[in-house]
């Protein structure tokens, strides 16, 4: 570990060489972006969102995050089977952070002392430098403060990328979150006509690999180091033992569960860090849907379900229009029901016969 | 622990096993069978009347309501097992090769979790073959007597809005979720619950219990009911509240309660019929 740790703070000193030495033009550029004004958001835990701007008032500005890493186990079913999670700022997934295309995202990345392990952050929304990755590993007790540039718009994955195996094993354990950055005019329909969404939720969706001991039960580790070498036996196999939204299987449901009106817009991000999915509103549909997440692309319309590529987040727009419960599941039923995906929508409103009726109820078949 | 209505019978036990002696007898298999632990402690409930909503799904004018109260009456006196049965107890059965392995890896003095309604009956069989004597589940209305003051029913959801089905399952939904009951899955050792004013120990803990009563339709008219279709694949399950399994599931947290909280467990306790053991010696005599 240590070796690997020296190589990877090897190259971040190589990357940090490599920007001094071509430090003209980012001179340049940092004085250019000292001059815009800057804007500080207070995080909050998914399904919710920081509170933001659907268009952009005024031109470009900083935006400035901080995030702190949080190594503790947190409890991933109804069965209290313990995760040695891995968080962003203690949830799974790490926050949602919503900027405007050509803003700059500021980030400063904590790791406590209270940490065992080295973390970095790679931003899928960020160009160069592994996506941040190169320059922010930090070990415990450091922080580093990383600046990039909203270039294109969508909603992108951000997660830990630590070097070699520790890779997969540090998303597997829960980090990761996404990045959402809004077009300066707000979002598009295919003809090009504004969207706008009444309420934001941002689901994250995990594949959890927990080691079994020899009567299958899931085993509990004193710390993430412990559960290392079972795991990645595991994560090998391919086959996750949780698939859950949120970090929990039953995170959104019950007093939990996300809300809305008849009549209401809800845009639904959804990330998948590691594995395809393909998430479904039961009882409703995708009426405009990013399903790459990038919104330079024009919207599909009416899908019943849409893909989220492993390693990416999409996007989902449905304006609800019957009220009642509904479940958003990964439909891989077996993934939704047995894994843990599945997430509940109350609706409430005005019922529509027109939408739906029960012409007659259960009865015996008329003979 | 209140006497009244109940009276716990100590001598129940020494009946069963004298009565054990006799049917052995008969046999003429003078086998030592130990009667299970459970089986040995029963609580005799006297007869009785009470008000009991009835199982199933209601409809009246093609939309549901609220599970109609109909006054029940249990005219001889019911033995229920104090305890729920087992893993112990069940593991005894599977020993003779007469029920199939618990899902449920605990051993010993903790209720059998992890079994499904085919299950609880194969047990109830190898019972009543071992001891000469009748054993079953209770009925939905016999658990719902013994249960007592612990007893919930379908969690509330109000009377249907011909106009608006949703409100309905959003009241459910809602009404389900303020219980605020949080999933507890581990089962504890027998008694952690406590016992009910009627000496009925563990009802309504983390173990839910089948009973032998089958899921219905009923279509209610005036206050009759007008025509009603059961299906026997699916049995009513009580516990914190009530709920409908298909037969063959052991595991509750996939079997049903399409949205809201699934029991944390499955697993059963019996009722012994009384003079089951004459009917048992006068089926062996040849007699009927």
């Amino acid at each position: 570990m240590l070796t690997r740790r020296e190589a990877l703070l090897g190259s971040v000193l190589t990357a940090a060489a490599v920007a001094t030495i071509g430090s003209g033009p980012v001179m340049a550029a940092a004085k250019d972006v000292a001059g815009l004004p800057r804007e500080k958001v207070t995080l909050v835990a998914p399904p919710f969102v920081h509170a933001h701007d659907q268009a952009a008032k005024g031109g470009p500005k900083v935006v400035e995050f901080t995030m702190r890493i949080e190594e503790k186990p947190l409890v991933i079913d109804a069965a209290g089977t313990q995760l040695n999670a891995m968080t962003y700022n203690g949830s799974i997934p790490g926050p949602l952070m919503v900027v405007h295309e050509g803003d700059y995202l500021e980030l400063t990345l904590i790791n406590p002392d209270t940490n065992t392990l080295a973390h970095n952050i790679d931003f899928h929304a960020a160009t160069g430098g592994l996506g941040g990755g190169a320059l922010t590993l930090i070990n415990p007790g450091e922080q580093v403060t990383l600046r990039f540039k909203a270039t294109r718009s969508g909603t992108f994955v951000y997660h830990c990328a630590p070097g070699g195996a520790m890779i997969p094993w540090h998303v597997v354990s829960g980090m990761s979150g996404a990045v959402m950055v809004l077009p300066r005019d707000g979002l598009k329909d295919e003809k090009g006509k504004p969207v706008r969404y009444d309420r934001i939720y941002y689901i994250g969706e995990n594949d959890f690999y927990i080691p079994r001991d020899e009567q299958g039960k899931f085993k509990r580790y004193d710390s993430a180091g412990d559960n290392y070498e079972d795991t990645v036996k595991v994560m090998r196999g391919l086959i996750p033992t949780h698939v859950v939204f949120n970090g929990k299987a039953g995170s959104l449901t019950g007093e939990n569960a996300m809300k809305a009106k008849v009549g209401e817009t809800v845009l639904i991000v959804h990330s998948q860090a590691n594995r395809d999915t393909r998430p479904h509103l039961i009882g409703g549909h995708g009426d405009f849907v990013w399903e790459g997440g990038k919104f330079a692309n024009p919207p599909a319309k009416d899908m019943e379900t849409w893909f989220i590529r492993g390693g990416s987040a999409g996007a989902a727009l449905y304006t609800f229009r019957q009220p009642g419960i509904y479940a958003y599941v990964n439909h891989n039923l077996i993934e939704a029901v047995e894994l843990g995906a599945t997430a509940h929508f109350t609706v409430d409103g005005k019922w529509d016969d027109d939408l739906m009726m029960q012409i007659e109820a259960p009865k015996a078949i008329a003979s | 622990m209140s006497f009244d209505p109940v009276f716990t019978f100590g001598t129940i036990a020494a009946a069963a096993l004298i009565g054990l002696g006799v049917s052995n007898a008969i046999d003429g298999t003078p086998s030592r069978f130990r009667v299970p632990p459970a089986a040995a402690e029963l609580v005799t409930l006297k007869p009785g009347s009470f008000e009991h909503p009835q199982p199933g799904e209601f409809l009246r004018d093609n939309h549901p309501v609220p599970t109609p109260m109909t006054k029940e009456t249990i005219h001889t006196p019911l033995e229920i097992m104090k305890f729920q049965v087992t893993a112990s107890d069940y593991d005894r059965c599977v020993s003779d090769g007469a029920c199939k392995p618990a899902d449920s890896l605990l051993v010993g003095n903790v209720p059998v979790t992890g079994v499904s309604f085919l299950d609880a009956q194969a047990y109830a069989n190898w019972l009543s073959a071992k001891t000469g004597e009748t054993w079953r589940l209770p009925t939905d209305v016999e658990w719902a007597y013994a249960a007592g003051e612990r007893f919930r029913a379908d969690i509330e959801a109000g009377d249907g809005d011909p106009a608006d089905p949703a409100r309905r399952w959003l009241t459910q939904y809602r009404n389900e979720s303020a219980l605020g009951r949080k999933a507890d899955p581990e089962p504890r050792p027998l008694g952690a619950f406590g016992a009910n004013s009627k000496g009925v120990a563990d009802i309504a803990g983390n173990v839910w219990e089948w009973t032998s009563t089958c899921y219905a339709h009923v279509t209610i008219a005036g206050d009759r009911i007008a025509g009603s279709l059961s299906n026997c694949g699916v049995h009513v399950v009580e516990g914190f509240h009530r709920t409908y399994m298909s037969n063959f599931i052991r595991d509750g947290k996939s079997g049903g309660c399409a949205v809201g909280t699934p029991p944390d467990n499955l697993g059963f306790r019996l009722v012994h019929e009384r003079g089951g053991f004459l009917r048992a010696a006068v089926r062996r005599l040849g007699l009927t």
